[in-house]
């Protein structure tokens, strides 16, 4: 296993609002190194956006309260991210690091022509004429699959497909080789023929540039595709994480247990009944006491003394390399897996 | 043989572009829908899928002639509904129904929740036995909402309750057929199941079709008896379910499937993966011959010139191909 090259430590993200403080993420750790796609998965409110924004410096310092660390491993030295001066963050932007989201008509500007939005990526970091960055933004596109790349690259976005617009936005991304790459649901807009393709591209431009990959999502079957390892995310919080083979085949807390078993697949034409988790996530200004997942949970009457409503449960390692948030014993969680009807 | 509840034939439906302006030209066509039949039995669920453009939505919306028909016909329990007038219809949207997408969008925010749903009995005269405030009431139990929750406003529920809140008004009347658009695609995961369940569980209940128009094929294979593929506004293929998952005879159904993620990561692995190359093309100008032509694996000369026939390859499934896929 090589050194991590992200190292994120006990970070949180609350928010303060009229009503309350928000906890977006709350004690969240986890690493990525590089050649490695870690994904984060989890539904809307789950906090694994707020936590990517957060390892970006993205939010804005008054409005977040953010503790905890985000090391960056640089060759000149080690950078956190959450409490470095906002003008390193902001030289790392882009070029040690590079993000890219969901809808990339929002992401790119609609008055440039694509050619000169990568070209201004490329300026910030690279001695040069404008010649040369739409030179480096020709290469980028045909690097992303764009064709007629030298045509198209004086273009603007509104003149590409969603699946054109989702490689411009990769490309924009990689131009200065950043060594890490947080993608944002970048696939849920599309559709799924397009999807495969941009998930390819993905991961020829992870060997490509040898990249630590953040994942963001809330499909299950894109994760399958492409991830190394998993967090699972529930209410801002991890709730497990694992290699990737261990969350699918042996997965060891009641909320990950409980989603694989609600989706449906195309794999799988028996028409059994979906077994459905109960309930809705809790609201993130009144967190429940004890596990978030409790009021969902159909196992917490087996943990005894009602320890589930009284104490968060740990992170702990309950099999080798893998973490669960849960007070059930490995035992118990075992016959849930193996039983979804009857335990759950 | 049992009569179809919902029969199409040669459906089209195309709108006309304007170049924009006051004194708009007309500057093309778009042929959303361009010749679909289709038939839908009582208590049956029809799956229609494909990418976004590919006039699913259309269809679903022409069908319950919120769009009127370019041309083609529009049969409904034996009736031909394809020229009848707003006020025609009004008596028959008591039997077809419909659940949007966008439960934020669909449900009026000045709307209690019991006016939304009782509304449905006010605009068709009809007073249910107890009393629209007891039958209101009993919907919501049977959707799985708090019945002490009807005078609250939409924006006081989650995502899912809405679209419970939707599915409610549309069972109010007891139809016949619910056309229900991308129903789960605006849900959370866990929330998607719930909702599922709750279209199955009601169609065991009160034995309604539906026209279930979905891009998520994972879902629709769930939900559905027969499963339908569009590609730019024509039928592809359609057929039994397992069959269609199965063995797909059309190599754009079968891209489509290797394309879904599978949640499996093992499977995933070995899996065979057809990626298509490039975009759907524009439903403006379609191509020429077969209209999936610019993006099939399979292509020949004679694709890019002859338009092939939608023709009944076995009972229970039609192809439009000209080299389809071994059985």
């Amino acid at each position: 296993m090589t050194s991590p090259f992200l190292e994120v430590k006990n970070l949180t993200v609350s928010f303060p609002t009229e009503d309350g403080l928000v906890r977006a993420s709350n004690d969240i750790s986890f690493t990525v190194a590089r050649g490695e796609t870690l994904a984060v998965v989890g539904e809307s409110g789950s906090g694994k956006s707020v936590t990517s924004l957060a390892v970006m410096g993205l939010h804005n310092r008054r409005s977040a309260q953010i503790s905890g660390e985000a090391i960056l491993h640089l060759e000149s030295g080690d950078v956190d991210t959450i409490s470095a001066p906002e003008d390193v963050v902001r030289k790392l932007r882009g070029k040690s690091m590079a993000m890219i989201f969901q809808d990339p008509m929002s992401a790119l500007h609609p008055y440039y022509t694509v050619g000169d939005q990568i070209s201004e990526a490329w300026g910030l970091y690279n001695e040069g004429s404008k010649k040369d960055g739409i030179k480096r933004a020709i290469e980028m596109l045909e690097l992303v699959g764009i064709p007629e790349a030298a045509k198209r690259v004086n273009e603007f976005p509104h003149q590409f497909s969603g699946g054109m617009r989702q490689r411009v936005m990769i490309g924009m991304a990689l131009v200065n080789n950043p060594s890490l790459l947080i993608a944002d649901e970048p696939t849920t807009a599309l559709d799924v023929t397009v999807q495969s393709q941009i998930l390819q591209l993905l991961r020829d431009m992870q060997k490509e540039f040898n990249m630590a990959v953040i994942l963001i999502t809330h499909d299950l079957g894109v994760v399958a595709e492409v991830a190394d390892r998993v967090c699972v995310m529930y209410a801002g919080k991890i709730v497990e994480q694992a290699q990737i083979d261990d969350i699918y085949y042996v997965p060891d807390h009641p909320y990950t247990i409980g989603l694989l078993n609600s989706i449906p697949r195309v794999d799988q034409l028996d028409g059994r009944r979906l077994l459905a988790i109960p309930g809705q996530p809790p609201s993130l200004i009144s967190l429940p006491t004890g596990c978030a997942f409790r009021a969902r949970c159909s196992l917490s009457h087996l943990v005894p003394n009602n320890l589930c409503a009284t104490k968060v449960p740990d992170l702990d390692e309950k099999l080798t390399g893998h973490f669960s948030r849960c007070h059930l014993t490995e035992a118990q969680l075992s016959k849930a897996r193996t039983a979804p009807g009857d335990a759950l | 043989m049992t009569e179809p509840i919902l029969k199409l034939e040669g459906l089209t439906k195309y709108f006309d572009t304007t170049a924009g302006g006051i004194f708009s030209r007309k500057k093309g066509t778009v042929k959303a829908v361009d010749g679909i039949d289709l038939e839908i039995m009582p208590g049956q669920t029809v799956g229609l899928v494909g990418e976004s453009g590919c006039g699913k939505t259309t269809v679903g919306r022409t069908v319950l002639k919120l769009y009127e028909p370019t041309s083609g016909k529009i049969v409904f329990e034996g009736r031909d509904i394809t020229n009848l007038s707003r006020h025609d219809m009004k008596p028959l949207r008591a039997q077809m129904q419909m659940i949007f997408q966008d439960p934020f969008a669909s449900l009026n925010p000045r709307q209690t929740v019991g006016s939304l749903i009782g509304a449905t009995f006010d605009i068709q005269g009809i007073t249910p036995p107890g009393g629209v405030k007891v039958e209101v009431e009993r919907l919501m139990e049977r959707v799985g909402l708090n019945p002490e929750h009807v005078n609250r406003y939409p924006h006081e529920f989650s995502g899912g309750q809405r679209q419970r809140i939707g599915v409610a008004r549309a069972i109010a009347l007891k139809p016949k057929l619910i056309v229900a658009d991308e129903p789960v695609s605006a849900l959370d995961v866990s929330i998607q199941a719930q909702v599922v369940n709750l279209l199955d569980d009601l169609q065991n209940e009160f034995g309604m079709s539906y026209l279930f128009v979905a891009h998520d094929l994972s879902v629709v294979q769930h939900i559905s008896d027969r499963v339908i593929v569009m590609y730019l506004g024509k039928i592809m293929e359609d057929a039994d379910k397992h069959d269609l998952f199965s063995s797909p005879r059309h190599p754009y159904t079968k891209a489509l499937l290797s394309a879904v993620p599978v949640p499996d990561p093992i499977k995933g692995r070995q899996r065979e993966r057809i990626i298509l190359q490039g975009d759907l093309p524009s439903p403006m100008n379609p191509p020429s011959g077969c209209v999936f032509n610019t993006r099939c694996w399979k292509v020949q000369e004679k694709c890019r010139t002859d338009v092939p026939a939608l023709i009944q390859i076995a009972p229970n499934h039609r192809l439009a191909c000209h080299f389809p896929e071994p059985a």
